[in-house]
């Protein structure tokens, strides 16, 4: 028997649209920064691997010379960043959302079976949940994330009225390569996410839209309709 | 063994969830996806169209006036943050780098002859301009300082420098109250201390503007040494100004006059869409 069967809470839907365009400004306006004192790399010695950035990368999306507008943005679109993010959380902690993000002793396992089935290694698809144990770790992991660029931007905008925390994150230079690090992160998390949104499908897509999905439940079946291990629950 | 075992659900993979066609649940459906996307379609729209609205505000030195707003909003912030007794960490002198980067020349483009420079003060409250020489200046405490200089444009460096803190300068020559108080501790200042100073080259061209309570902190220093050697020309010999509480664009070579005032002071760089306090 087919049900519409409750997600996503509204306010979660919000949190989470409105993240991506303030996230994605963040970053462009980050790169405008960046491009003034562009010299990160990966390699060694004079080995360069890949240099962040290549001058077409700039030049592709005009993103030199744009330094005093790049910092404008960003510690304005800062503080939206900062509220979304709080609310989100602080929302997840009072409606009880966080038993179904936080990884359980479960997740580990269920992530790696996860991803052996996305990969083709593995039949056995995963148990169904809200969140399987990958996601939780992987959304977990974002807002974390989210956390560790607010600190360590806060380490690099006020290095002295903060310097304990400055001091803590290495310094100023190393907080600078940790904020830059974090956003690269936010792009893979990105283009990960992205393509096991479409993978997943319409149904799912939906979801985070308009806050039901479609569940064919057994008829018969009693109780939660969206198979739900509790943080407790029993393997 | 779970007593009640969940029901069991299978991955949605391959599985059929299409509803019946005009059935109430496929009504249902689709009345809630139509107005979700809808409000999500206006949601984006209203947030585009007032992201244009922001930028295409009057602009306030090259910035659209609500977001210079919330950069001002942002200094008062850590203005009231601010403590005089929080530090910028300090190296040891060996870590500092011998050869120091130039970046800008903006108002050392004029000829200078060292020993005719005098730095002028203009008292705050009006008054003859005072001039001092680089010799009142050596006569101070002399500091030894070396902390980091963090560019504007993201790179940083560990200096050497020496100078006297513009705290000692007020202390001794009490030009920045209108009552002529001398300056006895940068935490519990004259009441009618100056709220600004601004500091310009010899020939004007560059010009910085500073926050007293920045102005007066114990790091900084009218400076005239970096690793104990003389400024050169292009580190603004004779004098500079060095503040670890601010970017390096604050650290104004070259000092002609400084001059208090109750608002805030004109700013190169603040003029070309940069934050006005730009600092730490």
């Amino acid at each position: 028997m087919k049900k519409l069967v409750d997600k996503h809470p509204l306010a979660i839907r919000w949190f989470h649209w409105a993240n991506f365009p303030v996230l994605s400004l963040m970053i462009w306006s980050g790169l405008w920064i960046y491009w003034a004192n562009d010299v990160y790399r990966i390699g060694w010695g004079s080995t360069t691997l890949f240099k962040f950035f290549p001058q077409s990368f700039y030049q592709a999306f005009h993103l030199d010379h744009k330094l005093a507008q790049g910092m404008a943005w960003h510690f304005v679109l800062m503080w939206v960043f900062f509220i979304n993010g709080l609310l989100y959380v602080g929302y997840t902690l009072l409606s009880g959302e966080w038993r179904y993000l936080l990884p359980n002793r479960h997740s580990f396992r269920e992530a790696w079976e996860v991803t052996l089935h996305d990969l083709g290694l593995r039949k056995m698809a995963p148990l169904v949940q809200k969140y399987n144990g990958a996601q939780r770790i992987a959304y977990t992991a974002v807002v974390l994330m989210g956390l560790g660029s607010l600190l360590t931007g806060l380490a690099i905008y006020r290095p002295t009225q903060f310097a304990w925390l400055t001091n803590l994150l290495g310094g100023y230079g190393a907080a600078r390569v940790e904020h830059f690090v974090l956003t690269i992160g936010y792009v893979l998390f990105f283009v990960v996410h992205v393509a096991q949104v479409v993978r997943a499908g319409w149904n799912n897509f939906r979801s985070m839209v308009a806050g039901f999905e479609i569940e064919d439940v057994p008829a018969g079946a009693a109780g939660p309709v969206l198979a739900q291990r509790e943080p407790d629950a029993k393997a | 063994m779970d007593q009640n075992p969940m029901p069991p659900h299978v991955s949605p993979d391959g599985q059929d969830l299409k509803l019946p066609p005009g059935s109430a649940l496929d009504r249902e459906a689709t009345r809630r996806t139509r107005r979700s996307f809808i409000s999500l379609g206006l949601a984006g729209l209203g947030g585009v169209l007032g992201w244009r609205y922001l930028l295409g505000r009057p602009q306030v030195e090259g910035v659209p006036a609500p977001f210079r707003k919330v950069l001002n909003a942002n200094a008062r912030l850590t203005e009231a943050y601010f403590r005089e007794t929080r530090l910028a960490p300090e190296f040891a002198k060996s870590r500092a780098v011998a050869k120091v980067r130039t970046n800008g020349d903006a108002g050392l483009q004029s000829d200078i002859d060292l020993n005719a420079w005098r730095m002028k003060v203009q008292p705050y409250g009006g008054g003859p301009a005072q001039e001092f020489t680089l010799a009142d200046i050596k006569a101070l405490p002399r500091v030894d300082m070396t902390t980091e200089l963090k560019c504007i444009e993201g790179w940083s460096i560990i200096v050497n420098w020496s100078g006297a803190r513009f705290a000692d300068f007020l202390a001794k020559y009490p030009l920045a109250s209108r009552s002529r108080q001398p300056l006895q501790s940068s935490a519990n200042p004259p009441a009618d201390l100056a709220p600004y100073v601004g500091i310009t080259t010899p020939d004007e061209k560059y010009y910085v503007g500073l926050d007293m309570q920045s102005a007066i902190h114990p790091q900084t220093l009218l400076c005239y040494e970096i690793n104990g050697q003389p400024l050169s020309l292009a580190h603004g010999a004779p004098l500079r100004l060095v503040t670890p509480l601010k970017y390096g664009i604050k650290h104004l070579k070259r000092i002609g006059t400084i001059a208090f005032a109750d608002a805030k002071p004109a700013d190169y760089w603040a003029e070309q869409g940069y934050d006005w306090y730009a600092g730490h």
